[in-house]
C-alpha cells in the first residue's frame, strides 16, 4: 500500500471530549466514548493511570492487597429472563474483584429509588440481591438508601462496593498478556445483552433467551488451585469480547487474534444478532470471563473451567501474537480475516 | 442453524474461491451496490481471499451514508424542537451532520428515539397525540415499502401529528451514474438482493443492454457474495454481459408486486442529492402531493436549511473507483470515523473506514487491496 506512514496514537484519540459538549449515552456504554471520558476527564481529575485501568484497584494495606471496586447497576427492565438487577447488582462487582484474582468478601449496596416503586417489588429485588451474595459467598455488611423524586430516577438504581483480598503468588493484571499466551472464554457468549435487548424492545425470538447473569469467582478459584499461572483475566461485559479484548491489547500492547469458528455463540443469539445487525462480539456478557494464559498451560485450563458448571462452556478461542499490538484480528468463519474494533458507543441496530 | 450455517460453510467458500481462482485470467474490477454485502465482505473477510487481479469497489449503497449532509441538518433541526418525537434507525443517530449528531441533539434535550419499523412511529404518534411524531425515511427500494405503508396508515387513520421527512435513493439511477462517469472503473455489478426482492429485476435489463455490463442480482450472506461474484466474472472471462439472479431463494423477475404498488402511491421520483457524490437525476423518492401533509419538511419549514457538502473530502472518486482513500487530502487528518466528512468514512463499511481500520495492522496482509482499490 502507497502513502505517507500515519500517526497511529493520533487517531486512537481524535479531539476527546472537546466534540461532546454534552455527556452522551454513548460515554456509558463501556465503548471507546466511555474510555476517552474515563481518560481525559476522570482520571486528570482523580488521579491514576489511564493506561492500564483493571476491573478492580489492587492496594497494598500493611502488606496485605486489598481488591477493590465499585458498580452502579441502572438496567431497565429491572427483571429480565435469567436475572433481575438486584442478582446483576452483585455478580458485576463479585467478577469484577474476581478479574485481578482477588477472593470476593464484603460487599455494599446503595439503593437510589424512585418515589413510587412498589415496596413490594423492593422487597423482592432485595431478597435477589441477598440470595445472589449468598450464592457469590459474600456478605453485604453496609447499605445506604435514597429517595429521588418521581420522575428523576427509573424506579431503582443499585450501586455495589466490593473488597476482597488477592491471594500470595497472584498477579493478574492488563498489562500482562504476552505473545505466546492463550486466550479462552469461559462460556458462550452475546446471551445477557440479547436477553436484556428482546425484552427492552419487545423483540420476539421464539425461544427465550437467558441472561448468563452469574458469579465467575468459582471459576478463578478452580484456575488458582490447579495452579494455571493466569496473566489477565476480564469479564467482557459492556462492549463485550471485543472491547475487553482491545483494552487488553492496548494495555499490554500485544496483538490479539481471534478464532470466529472456535468462539462458542449459541444459535439465538446469532439469529437475534444477525436480525438486528449486531456483532455477537461487541454484545454483553455478565458471567463470563476471558482468560489469558500461557500456552503450555491452555489444554489444561479450559479442562478446569469445563469442570465447573459455570464454565461448561469453556473454550479456547485466540492468542497473544507480538505483531500489530493494541489491534484485536479474528479469523472469520471463511478463512479471511478481519480487525475487530473497539465499539465507539452505543451499539445500533443497522438499517441494511 | 437453517439460513446462516449454509451460507457461511468455509468448505464450499474454499470451492467457490478455487473457482474464481480458475476463472480469471485478467484484472477485473466489480462493484457491489449495496452497503449489506459490504458488511459480508469485510466482516468476513472476502476481499482478502479474493485473488489480487479481482478488485471490489464498495458502491454507495450504504443509505445512511449517502443521506446528505443537507438533509441530515434538516433532521437534526426538527429533532432539536421542544414539541417533536423523532424516530429513526439505530444507525442514523451517529451521523454527523454541519455540527453535532442525533445523539448530541439527544443529549441536550431532544426526544430522539430508535425504532426497529417505522409502524413503531404510529404507534408513539397515537400514544401521544400532543406531540409531533417524525419519522426519518431513508433507505434504499427495500425500505421504502414499509416506510410508505406508513405514510398510508398515517393517512387512513388522519392521524394529525405524524409526519415523515423522506430521503429515499434509489439503486438504477446511481448505475447509471457511474456508467455514464467518463472515468468509469466499474466492469461488473452486484446487485443488491434486497432492493430486488420489493422491485424486481426488470429495471436491470435496460441497463445491462446499455452499458454492455455483466449486473449479477446478489445475496447478503458470505457464499451468496461469492456466487455473485464469481457468476460476474464468468461473464466477464466469457465476454458476455447478461441480467443474473445468484439469490433466487429472495428475488423474482416481477419483485413483490403490491410493495411496489404501495410505493407508487405514496412517492414521487426526484433528484437527491447523495453525500460525497453530488446531485443524480431522478434518483429519489419524495411523498407525492396526494401525502403532502405528511411531508415533514414541509410541515417544519425546514427547507431554507441549505449545507455545502466538503469541498476537501474527494469521497465521490473513492466511491467510484478512481482514488485510493489514501490519496484523499482529508484522509485520516480532518476526516476520521469520528468526524467523518464524505459518505465512505461516515459507515463502518465504507472503503474509507475500512481503510482506516486496516491501516491500524501493521502486516500489510488485508491491507493491499480490498478494501478499495
Amino acid at each position: 500500500m502507497s502513502g505517507e506512514p500515519l500517526d497511529i496514537e493520533g487517531w486512537t484519540c481524535p479531539a476527546p471530549l472537546r466534540d461532546s459538549p454534552t455527556v452522551l449515552l454513548g460515554h456509558g456504554a463501556g465503548g471507546r466514548l466511555t474510555a476517552e471520558l474515563v481518560e481525559h476527564l476522570f482520571v486528570p481529575a482523580l488521579g491514576g493511570d489511564a493506561t492500564a485501568l483493571a476491573d478492580a484497584a489492587v492496594v497494598d494495606v500493611d502488606g496485605v492487597r486489598i481488591a477493590m471496586t465499585t458498580d452502579s447497576f441502572v438496567v431497565r427492565p429491572r427483571w429480565f429472563p435469567g436475572g433481575n438487577i438486584g442478582a446483576l447488582a452483585v455478580n458485576g462487582t463479585v467478577n469484577d474483584l474476581a478479574m485481578v484474582g482477588a477472593v470476593p468478601l464484603y460487599l455494599t449496596a446503595g439503593f437510589i429509588v424512585e418515589e413510587g416503586l412498589e415496596t413490594e417489588e423492593l422487597g423482592r429485588l432485595s431478597a435477589a440481591l441477598g440470595a445472589a451474595a449468598r450464592e457469590a459467598q459474600v456478605q453485604v455488611v453496609a447499605g445506604d438508601t435514597k429517595v429521588v423524586d418521581r420522575g428523576h430516577g427509573d424506579g431503582v438504581y443499585i450501586t455495589t462496593t466490593g473488597v476482597g483480598l488477592v491471594p500470595a503468588g497472584v498477579d493478574i493484571g492488563p498489562t500482562r498478556a504476552q505473545p505466546g499466551d492463550a486466550v479462552l472464554v469461559s462460556g458462550p457468549i452475546g446471551v445477557h445483552g440479547v436477553a436484556v435487548l428482546s425484552v427492552r424492545e419487545g423483540l420476539e425470538f421464539g425461544t427465550e433467551i437467558r441472561s448468563d447473569c452469574q458469579p465467575v469467582s468459582s471459576l478463578v478459584a478452580d484456575l488458582r488451585t490447579a495452579g494455571i499461572d493466569v496473566h489477565v483475566l476480564r469479564d467482557p461485559t459492556r462492549g463485550g469480547v471485543a472491547a475487553a479484548l482491545n483494552e487488553i491489547a492496548g494495555s499490554s500492547r500485544v496483538g490479539v487474534e481471534v478464532v470466529e469458528r472456535a468462539i462458542p455463540v449459541p444459535d439465538e443469539v446469532r439469529a437475534a444478532c444477525g436480525f438486528l445487525g449486531l456483532d455477537p462480539l461487541v454484545v454483553a456478557n455478565e458471567g463470563k470471563l476471558l482468560a489469558f494464559v500461557p500456552e503450555h498451560q491452555a489444554d489444561e485450563a479450559v479442562a478446569v473451567l469445563q469442570a465447573n458448571p459455570r464454565g461448561a462452556g469453556a473454550a479456547r478461542i485466540g492468542r497473544v501474537v507480538a505483531e500489530h499490538p493494541g489491534v484485536v484480528v479474528a479469523r472469520t468463519g471463511i478463512g479471511g480475516t478481519r480487525v475487530v474494533d473497539l465499539p465507539l458507543g452505543e451499539q445500533l441496530p443497522r438499517i441494511c | 442453524m437453517k439460513y446462516l450455517d449454509e451460507y457461511h460453510d468455509p468448505d464450499l467458500a474454499a470451492r467457490l474461491l478455487d473457482e474464481i481462482r480458475d476463472i480469471v485470467t485478467q484484472p477485473w474490477s466489480l462493484m457491489e451496490v449495496c452497503g449489506g454485502q459490504t458488511h459480508t465482505i469485510i466482516r468476513n473477510g472476502i476481499d482478502q481471499l479474493l485473488p489480487d487481479a479481482v478488485r471490489m469497489i464498495h458502491g454507495p449503497g450504504c443509505p445512511v451514508c449517502v443521506t446528505p449532509l443537507e438533509m441530515i441538518d434538516r433532521a437534526l433541526a426538527i429533532a432539536a424542537r421542544p414539541d417533536v418525537i423523532f424516530c429513526s434507525f439505530g444507525d442514523m443517530l451517529r451521523v454527523p451532520g454541519s455540527e453535532r449528531d442525533l445523539f448530541a441533539v439527544r443529549s441536550q434535550g431532544g426526544d430522539v428515539r430508535v425504532v426497529y419499523s417505522p409502524l413503531d412511529a404510529v404507534q408513539i404518534a397515537r400514544d401521544n397525540p400532543d406531540r409531533q411524531v417524525v419519522f426519518f425515511g431513508i433507505g434504499f427500494e427495500t425500505t421504502a415499502p414499509a416506510n410508505a405503508m406508513t405514510v398510508h396508515l398515517a393517512r387512513r387513520e388522519g392521524l394529525r401529528n405524524f409526519s415523515m421527512l423522506v430521503s429515499h435513493v434509489l439503486v438504477p439511477p446511481a448505475i447509471t451514474a457511474l456508467m455514464e462517469s467518463p472515468t468509469r472503473q466499474v466492469q461488473g455489478f452486484l446487485a443488491a438482493g434486497h432492493v430486488c426482492a420489493v422491485m424486481g429485476m426488470r429495471e436491470y435489463a435496460p441497463l445491462v443492454e446499455r452499458y454492455r455490463v455483466p449486473i449479477v442480482v446478489t445475496g447478503f450472506e458470505p457464499l451468496d457474495v461469492l456466487d455473485g461474484i464469481r457468476r460476474t466474472l464468468v461473464q466477464l472471462e466469457e465476454g458476455r454481459a447478461e441480467l443474473d439472479n445468484a439469490y433466487p431463494r429472495a428475488v423474482s423477475m416481477d419483485g413483490n408486486i403490491p410493495a411496489q404498488a404501495m410505493v407508487r402511491d405514496v412517492f414521487t421520483t426526484v433528484d437527491r442529492a447523495w453525500r460525497g457524490i453530488g446531485l443524480i437525476p431522478d434518483s429519489g423518492w419524495a411523498l407525492s402531493e396526494r401525502y403532502a401533509d405528511f411531508d415533514a419538511e414541509r410541515r417544519f419549514d425546514v427547507s431554507t436549511i441549505r449545507t455545502q457538502e466538503s469541498a476537501v473530502c474527494r469521497g465521490g472518486e473513492v466511491l467510484q473507483g478512481l482514488i485510493t482513500p489514501l490519496e484523499c487530502p482529508a484522509f485520516g487528518s480532518v476526516c476520521t470515523p469520528r468526524g467523518p466528512l464524505g459518505a465512505p468514512m461516515v459507515s463502518s463499511e465504507g472503503a474509507c473506514a475500512a481503510y482506516y481500520a486496516f491501516r491500524r495492522l501493521d502486516a500489510p496482509a488485508g491491507a493491499g487491496h480490498g478494501g478499495g482499490p
